[in-house]
Order: structure tokens, then sequence, then C-alpha cells
């Protein structure tokens, strides 16, 4: 199945929702279902009586008009029975089951999402783009913004969308109930590559989660090849970051573990060196309109930021 | 308004003593031939047959529209289109469809209708009329000039900024849209108030209020909520306009403005235009139907009242569009249970349809097929609505193709399948040509087919979490296989579509040959020739039932309604005004002649709007001069209409 698909809830969010959606779900095909016997049995019924069909039957239908609100009646007890249960599932759904344990803050912009971690027990805080960690188990909170035009944040198995609203901070929870990785997409649409902005979110086991977070807390370990990382602070360090080096821009997402990452380009490639190359050359033809430029770089300074990016571990 | 009463009184006649009569008022009405005489037609009946035809041209550029965006989406990782035209194509498909066909449509068929089944000579205002054509029409070629200029919009017709402001769309797109829905805003309102004052003062004698088709009350609820809904988006519009073209931030997200101020004022118009774009749809079918069934519609009351309440209550749901934006928990919560709520008129007017199939004889013809087909969508629609209207499931099927599915069943069951059995049903009327039967119902299930061929996988399709407004998805096996269903679907509904085309086609070329009244109908329009004669009625008539040409067959007589006698009205273009509550003969009104200005005024808002688009202001100020100068031509007292002096009372 699709990797968005809501079958598979797998935490407590997506799982207080699905039974309201699929019970709304079934209940709404049963409903087509017996309207649909009703109309046929009807015209059945009805087009057997056709010896008559020149007389115009008048008088008032009192059965019809019972049957109305019968019916009606009935449909209205559903519809607030339907309410009661809408409002204790938002009521269930509106806090986490336990306080969330820390927050991350995320930034949708055009097209891929930065994740932001704070500071935590003495280790700096950091950023990372369209892949985050959270711990099994635990509810993490989210405090939701975008940089530029409105997005949404979305990951299905987990939980409903929150919107990403320039100017304003939407919150959220999340909580994964077992290891995985679930997918998630940008669900408002945000301009030419909103299919493009896929996002991840790994959930692993406490101590996986905190080797990782305590990892990506760290510098970039210094370059081996100062070639390579002088390059690519000269041509892409306006807009990239690589932690502990002169590279500090922040309009694109910051590099400083990048070969941690499994995609990139929002999930438009997987991170390979072959795609990285690709990517750097030409954004357009894989993204068009991107907003990374394509970077003037010959084919052996290419290869030299190359050699430095797959440093970045 | 009268204020001496009686103090003239119309001449009376039966038309067997005046068999002159008709010959003078069509001296009277009659449309002038040649280009002139078609420019300033005012007849009611042409306006609403050019409304048609052209809203029948726009359903087939945004059907062509999508079957590009089908094409597009048959396959995962497609580059048919690139990204950009895709964004054009589903933007330029929803402003198409929603704004320049299925409430257009429905203005022509109340159009045709209102003065027919009113017992009237005319809509209140014909010129007005006209200019509401003519500015729909303006407004829809300037916004779709936008594809000739290789800028259409491209934010989608819900247009949510901050990415329609400058910054992140730098070219004219949204200017387009902006002022072309400004434009189009001038001949909504305008169309709206001539609907409401004709319902209040155009009535036949005798036509109280429950006495009138469900259509007019359709039509009336959906006029109402036009005049209370349209200024919100034209203000919108307007405020979106000056943010892009002089830097204000109304609408911007991080330089202080308000992105959610725009989803509040488009969906606070938007939602009820939903409802603008049914209800009337729904009132065809009300009116259509029991008289394919050989009854009265079971549950008059019932569904005129739902009818009201539907409008009513879909002032007050906008926000269920917004529930992934942060709104207060007690917010969600209120619109949420108002979403559900408002399914319950809705439910009513299903069960009073239903009722009516069960309690009648049942002509099965296209028509009636298509009637069927749309309480089948309906309920469909209707369904798929309350499962979003629970704000909780809400969260995760907004914005996947499980809305897109929703929307499609509510629009194209509810507005097209309406429109589809009113179109075969009222041809014969507009034309004096019945619609093929056979070919009929070729085009019915065709178009059945490859609707729910096309749609009901979409429900799939989102509930696998395909998001919407996507140009291309990754290759999955579930996902490839749902979406090529959906394309083979759309295009087998473009077929049936094109079969409706050859049907009227065909139709057309054959002699005028259909009777005054094929289906044995019982209301005003078929007690007249097929076609109307351009004065509808010779002597006004007045009404005693709600079905004046079924009285004969009726156990419960109210009244006697008289057709052949009254009124005659024919010094000149005359009609008759009636009190609003009791429907009494009030005033003699003297109507206008066909006039050019309509039609000049909208030329010179043309060139007013497009001098805004490309910012060639003095041009913008030599047009205001102009559309003052076409307005005073226009309005300019005349002693033939009785604006120079009081008019004759009844």
């Amino acid at each position: 199945m699709s990797p968005l698909d809501l079958l598979h809830p797998a935490g407590p969010q997506a799982q207080q929702i699905a039974p309201l959606l699929w019970g709304l779900i079934w209940l709404s095909v049963v409903v087509v279902l017996v309207i649909i016997i009703v109309v046929g049995l009807a015209l059945i019924v009805r087009t057997r009586r056709q010896e008559d069909i020149a007389q115009v039957t008048t008088e008032e239908s009192r059965r019809g008009i019972w049957s109305i609100y019968a019916a009606t009646g009935a449909s209205t007890v559903i519809l607030a029975i339907l309410i009661g249960w809408t409002l204790t599932t938002m009521a269930g759904i509106a806090t986490p089951p336990r306080p969330a344990a820390f927050t991350i803050d995320v930034t949708g912009l055009q097209w891929w999402w930065r994740f932001t971690y704070e500071p935590q027990d003495g280790a700096p805080g950091f950023s990372t783009a369209n892949e985050l960690h959270i711990p099994v188990g635990v509810p993490v909170r989210f405090r939701i913004t975008a940089g530029d035009v409105i997005h949404s944040f979305w990951v299905p198995a987990i939980g409903g969308k929150t919107d990403a609203i320039p100017g304003q901070v939407n919150e959220a929870w999340l909580e994964a109930d077992k290891p995985g990785i679930y997918q998630g997409a940008c669900s408002e649409y945000c301009g030419q590559e909103h299919s493009e902005m896929a996002l991840f979110v790994v959930a692993e086991p406490q101590a996986d989660f905190d080797a990782w977070r305590a990892h990506q807390a760290m510098a970039a370990a210094p370059a081996a090849d100062p070639t390579g990382q002088a390059l690519f602070i000269q041509s892409c360090g306006r807009c990239h970051t690589v932690r502990g080096t002169a590279a500090m821009g922040t309009r694109g997402p910051d590099l400083t573990h990048l070969m941690s990452r499994t995609t990139i380009a929002a999930g438009r490639l997987t991170n390979s060196r072959g795609n990285l190359a690709g990517w750097i050359a030409n954004p357009d033809a894989i993204k068009p309109g991107a907003k990374m430029p394509a970077v003037p770089l010959s084919g052996p300074q290419l290869q030299s930021v190359l050699d430095y990016l797959s440093t970045l571990s | 308004m009268s204020t001496a009463e009686h103090d003239i009184q119309p001449r009376t006649v039966s038309l067997a003593d005046d068999p002159g009569l008709p010959e003078r008022l069509r001296r009277a009405w009659e449309t002038a031939p040649g280009l002139v005489g078609w420019i300033s037609s005012v007849d009611h009946k042409s306006i609403g047959r050019r409304y048609i035809v052209t809203a029948f041209a726009f359903l087939l550029l945004g059907g062509l529209e999508a079957l590009i965006i089908r094409l597009q989406l048959a396959h995962a990782d497609q580059h048919f289109v690139t990204p950009e035209q895709y964004d054009q194509l589903f933007s330029m498909h929803g402003i198409t469809m929603i704004f320049l066909y299925a409430l257009p449509v429905l203005s022509g068929f109340s159009n045709f209708l209102f003065p027919l089944v009113l017992g009237a000579r005319d809509m209140a205002f014909p010129r007005l009329n006209a200019f509401s054509y003519w500015v729909y029409l303006a407004s829809g070629l300037f916004m779709y000039a936008s594809f000739l200029a290789g800028a259409a919009p491209d934010d989608g017709w819900f247009n949510y900024a901050p990415n329609a402001l400058r910054p992140y769309s730098p070219g004219p797109n949204m200017d387009f849209y902006a002022l072309g829905m400004i434009f189009l805003g001038v001949s909504t309102t305008v169309g709206a108030a001539n609907f409401v004052v004709t319902v209040l003062r155009m009535r036949a004698p005798g036509m109280t209020f429950a006495r009138m088709p469900i259509l007019v009350w359709g039509t009336f609820s959906a006029s109402a909520g036009i005049l209370l809904a349209v200024p919100a988006v034209s203000l919108a519009f307007f405020l979106l306009w000056l943010d892009r073209s002089f830097g204000t931030h109304f609408f911007s997200g991080t330089e202080g403005g308000q992105p959610l101020l725009w989803q509040h004022l488009f969906w606070i118009f938007a939602h009820p235009w939903v409802y603008i774009i049914v209800l009337p749809a729904m009132g065809l079918v009300s009116d259509a139907l029991p008289i394919l069934c050989r009854r009265p519609i079971v549950g008059y009351g019932l569904v005129a009242g739902a009818t009201v309440a539907t409008m009513m209550i879909g002032f007050g749901v906008w926000a269920h569009h917004m529930f992934a934006t942060g709104l207060p928990a007690i917010a969600s919560a209120y619109f949420s249970a108002a979403s559900f709520i408002i399914a319950v008129p809705s439910a009513v007017a299903t069960f009073a349809w239903i009722a009516t199939i069960w309690s009648g004889r049942p002509r099965i013809n296209t028509a009636f097929l298509y009637f069927v087909g749309f309480i089948v969508m309906f309920v469909i629609g209707g369904v798929s609505g309350v499962v979003t209207a629970a704000a909780p499931a809400d969260l995760q099927l907004t914005d996947t193709y499980f809305v897109v599915a929703h929307v499609h069943y509510v629009l194209i069951g509810i507005n097209l399948f309406g429109v589809l059995g009113g179109l075969y049903f009222w041809f014969p009327k507009m034309t004096g040509r019945l619609l093929g039967e056979r070919l009929g119902h070729w085009n019915f299930w065709i178009t059945f087919v490859g609707f729910n061929a096309a749609f009901m996988p979409m429900h799939l399709t989102g509930l696998m979490g395909m998001p919407r407004r996507v140009y291309t998805y990754p290759a999955d096996p579930g996902l490839d296989l749902v979406n090529l269903i959906s394309t083979l679907g759309s295009d087998l509904l473009g077929v049936g579509i094109l079969l409706l085309v050859v049907n009227v086609w065909l139709s057309l070329k054959k002699p005028k040959t259909a009777p005054d009244n094929p289906w044995d109908a019982p209301t005003l329009e078929w007690a007249v020739a097929s076609p109307p004669p351009p004065y509808n009625f010779a002597v006004i008539p007045t009404v005693a039932s709600r079905h004046p040409l079924w009285e004969a067959h009726m156990s419960n007589r109210s009244g006697v309604s008289v057709l052949d006698r009254g009124f005659a009205l024919d010094d000149g273009k005359e009609a008759l005004a009636t009190t609003v509550l009791e429907a009494r003969p009030d005033l003699v009104l003297k109507m206008p002649n066909d006039s050019p200005w309509p039609f000049l005024l909208t030329l010179v808002m043309s060139v007013f709007f497009t001098a805004l688009l490309v910012q060639a202001w003095w041009v913008g100020a030599v047009s205001v001069a102009g559309l003052l100068v076409c307005t005073l031509v226009w309005l300019w007292p005349q002693r033939r209409l009785a604006q120079t002096a009081e008019p004759p009372h009844v």
C-alpha cells in the first residue's frame, strides 16, 4: 500500500481518529446502499403500474409525508450521535496521553522542511531537513510555522494535519507506538513543487534516538581536504550551514550531517553521490522551480565538493 | 409604490374576443433582426439561452483541462505537462467549473424559466439582465485571456495567500484572477438582485409564495445568498490586488499581514457559494421529477423550507475548510457540529424525492434517469460530506483526493446531473424541439458510468493518502491502479458529454415540432407555445393553485386558475407588478425596449479592467468617465417608461 495510507495508524493520535473515520465511512456505505435499494425498489414497484400512466395522481401522500418525518428524525438522531462522537474524539486528541518530552520546531519552506531541536542537557540545539527522529512511545510537541507561503505538516500514520502558516505558530503533538520510518507530505498547495515536499519521521528506541540526537548536535568533524571545504564555503556557504565552518547560510538546509539523511531534495532523490552531483549541477531539471540555483562548478570542482560532502556523516 | 390604487383600470380581455392581441404584442416585444438587434436584446428567453450556451462552452473548456490533468496523473512520474502548466490547468479547471459554468448555467435556466413559471412577461429589470449576461461573458473571456498571455492563474480557485502574492507569484496570473473575479462579481450581483425583485414583484396575480415552483425557491434563496456572500469575495480580491499592486500587507505572512484573513473572507463566500450553485439545481429536480412521476411533489412545504434553511445554515459552516489552520478548539467544535446539522435539510429533500417516486407513476425517460442519478450521487456526496464534517477525520482527509471525490460528487452529481436532466426536460420549451431519447439513454448511461468510474476510486486514492493538487506522485501499485481507473473513467465521462453535444446538434437540425406541453406538466411555462412567443403570455394569467394546468385532475380543488382571460397590457411593452405577499395586481410596468447600452457599458468595463491589469492608470481613468457616460445614457429618464411621470396604478 501507499506509504501515506490511512489504514495503518501507528500512534495514539491516529489510532483515536481511525475508528471515527472508518465508522463514518462504513456508515456512509450503508446509507448509500439503503438509498439505492429504496430508490431501486420504488422504480421496480412503481413502473409495474403503468396502465394508468396518463392519469395524474393528486391525492396528498400522507404516508409519504410521514416517512419524510420519520427518516429525517432518524437521520437527525444519527447525526446528533455522530456530533457527540466527533467532539469526544476532538477532546481526546487535543492533548497527548502523557506530557510531551520535548519540542521540535517545524518550518515549512518552498519546497522542504526545516526541523529544529532545542538545546538539551547541555548539548546545543541543531536543525536538520526533511527527516526528523523521535523516540518510540514518547509524545513530542511540535511548533509549526512557515517561512514563505502556507504549507501543511502531515504524517498520516501517526496523526492529522497541522497547517504551517507564516507569521503564526500552530502547535501539535505526535507519538509513534512502534519503530519505523513514517512518511509524511506537505498537504497544502504551496506552489510548483508542492508534490515534491515529502518528510520522514524516524521513530526509534530511546537509546538510538539519544545517540542520534547527540551526534546531530555536534559540529562537523574537521575536513581532511581543505580544498573541497573551501570551495563549498565559497559556493554554497551563503545558503547552507555546516556547523564548525564558515558556511553559515540559513536559506537552505543545514548540511552538517547531510550523510545521515536517506534522501535529498525533500524526498525527491535518494541520497547518493550521483544524485547529489545531479542536484548541485542543475536543481531545476530535477525539481522545476526549485529555489536552489545551479552552482557553476567545473567537473573537478564538483567532484571536490562531493568529496567534502561525503565526509559530513 | 402604490399610492393611488385603482385610478387606471387596465383592459381585461378574453383571448377569444381579441384575436389581434398576440400580433400587437409580438410587434411590441419582438427583438429586431440583425447584429444590433442581437446585442441589444433584453428578452429573458434569449438571455437565458445565451447563458446556458456560454456556460456549456466553459464546461467543455473546463472538461478539456480536466482530461489533460487526468492524462498527467494516469501513471506515476509522468511529465506530460510541466508543474507550472499543471498548476495553471487545475486552477483554471476549478475557476471555470465553479464560477464560469456552475452558477451561470443555473442563471440561464432561471432566466429562461422565471418569468414563464411566474406568469410574467419579463424579468423585473430587463436591461440589467442583459448587462449581467454580457459582464459574465466579458469577465470569463478576461480570465481566459490569461492563457493567451501564458500566465493563467496558478494558485487554485481557493487562491491562498501568501502564495498568491507578488513575491511568490510575480507574473500577471493572479491579477487576471483577482480582477476577473471582481468583474464577474458585478454580473453575479446584479443578476441576483434581478431574481430577488422578480420573485417579489413579478408573480402573476394569485401566485402566493406557497404556490411558487421549488425552482423559484431555489434561485430565490441562492440569489439572496449571493447578495450576502459576494461582497466578501469581491472585497477579498480587491485587497489581494492592492497587496499585489501597491504593496499593502493585508494577507502577507512574514511581514505582519494575516494569511488566515484571506481564508476567512474567501470561505465565508465560497462555502455559501457551494449551496448557491446546487440549490437552484435541486429546485429544477424538485419541480421536474414529480411531473415525470405524474404527481405533485410529496412535502412541498418541507422541501421549500429545507431550501431556505440550507442557504441560511450554509453561512455558518465556512471554517470547516480550515480545521487544520489552528482554529481554537471551540471554533472547530462549533463548525464541525454545524456541518453535521446542515445535512438535515438535505436529507429532507432527498426523502421527499424518494417519497415522490414511491407514490407516483414514473415515466422513465432520459430526464428521469438523470434525476435518479442525481439523487444517488447527491446522497454519496452528502455522506462523504458528513465524513469530512467530523473535524478529527477531516484532519486526515482534508487536502487529499477523498475531498476531490466529495466535491465532484456534490458539484457534478447535483449541479451537472440536475442541469442535464433539466436540459432534457426543458429543451422543448427552450427550442421547440425534443432531444433524442435513444441517444439520450446512451448519453446518460455513459456519463453516469464514466462519472462514477472517475470519481468513486478517488475516495480510495484519498484514503491511500494522496494529497490534492500534486502534479505527479511516486510509483506505487495501489496508487497507479486507482489513478488509471479515474483517468479512464474521466475519458468515458468526456465521451458521454460529447454525446450530449451530438444529441443537441442533431435535434437543432430538425424542425420545431415539440408540443406545448410534452410532459403533461402543471406549471405556467407549459401553457404557452414551445418556444414561447416574445411576450410570453398574451393575457396575464391569474393563478389559484400550485398546479394551474392540473386543476381538472385535482381532487382537492383549491380554486380555478384563469389563463385565457386577464389584463391585456398592450399599450406598448407593459408588464404587471403585484404585491409582495399576496400577489395582488399593483402596478402597470412600462418595460424598456431593447438597448445596446448594457453591451456598450460592458465593453467599457472590459477596457477598465484591462487597464487595471496592465496598470495603464490613465486609460483606467478615461474608462471610468466612459462608464459614467454609458450609465447616464442608459438610465436617462424616458417618458415612454413613465419615468418622467407617475406610473399608472391598477
